[in-house]
């Protein structure tokens, strides 16, 4: 008797300690993946910034990615939509440890202006969730994108949800395989619906104006800020 | 099993009361550090990315 007792207690714990790791799991996931993220984010942000300073930096030399640059700052991207300050570091990669520190570059996808798709990604929930509300986001939007001397104003075409196999929305003509680029894109790719990834949410857009970062902020970010 | 660890914890109850408390610490740092961000890498969660 004292013997099943002791088993069905067993069992018992068991079951409780189970439910409590899995409560723990949700308090890291809702909680803790953000704190760490926007101390990742905030880090990436300021050497982004130190650098951009830096005199010794050549002045207008060409950004040039290598897997050595995976989880390094490269940009910022403003949507004024998602918020009147929104600013978040653009990071070379989407690996899971890049998405942590910030809005992910697709690898050998075009870069900030250049023709072809510069397309990133972001997390919708979770460590950071930079694109939480990219569903808000409609046709005429304006999305900033900054570099150490330009600012780059995109303006939306459209969103669409995806299967999580449809690579083509990031081919450098979305949808149209070998055919040679001739517009400036930016996608930008999240999962759909937000607490799961059964899908993908899509917001093309393309170039509108671009301006030298001399020539002050462009007309998108002063009216929202206003 | 944790009156189990309890019976085998040394010391007195405030001595024992510690253990148990660093106990209970380090096995969620180990949660968070280690098993938790290895269970989001295979779960498939939250995903963002097109064909990854």
């Amino acid at each position: 008797m004292r013997g099943v007792r002791a088993v069905v207690r067993g069992i018992g714990e068991l079951f409780i300690t189970a439910g409590l790791v899995l409560l723990l799991f949700c308090a890291y996931q809702l909680v803790w993946t953000n704190v760490e993220a926007n101390r990742e984010q905030s880090q990436v942000s300021k050497s982004l910034s130190q650098r951009w300073s830096d005199p010794q930096a050549q002045a207008g030399s060409q950004l040039h990615l290598t897997t050595a640059d995976f989880g390094k700052g490269f940009a910022f991207i403003h949507i004024p939509r998602l918020g009147k300050n929104f600013t978040k570091p653009i990071v070379e990669g989407v690996r899971k440890s890049d998405l942590a520190r910030g809005v992910g570059h697709y690898p050998k996808t075009a870069l900030p202006g250049e023709v072809g798709n510069f397309a990133v990604a972001g997390h919708r929930a979770t460590h950071g969730e930079p694109f939480r509300n990219l569903n808000q986001m409609r046709k005429g939007d304006k999305v900033v994108v900054e570099t150490k001397d330009t600012w780059f104003t995109y303006i939306v075409d459209r969103t669409l949800i995806v299967n999580p196999s449809d690579v083509w929305v990031i081919d450098p003509v979305p949808g149209k395989k070998n055919v040679a680029p001739t517009q400036k894109l930016l996608t930008l790719t999240t999962c759909n619906p937000r607490w799961a990834s059964t899908q993908r949410l899509i917001v093309f857009t393309h170039l509108l104006t671009q301006q030298p970062k001399t020539a002050g902020p462009p007309a998108a970010l002063i009216t929202a800020a206003g | 099993m944790y009156a189990w660890i309890w019976r085998h914890l040394p010391g007195p109850v405030v001595v024992r009361l510690l253990m148990s408390l660093l106990l209970i610490v380090l096995i969620v740092l180990g949660l968070f550090t280690e098993v938790f961000p290895w269970a989001e890498r295979v779960l498939p969660f939250l995903q963002v990315t097109v064909n990854q």
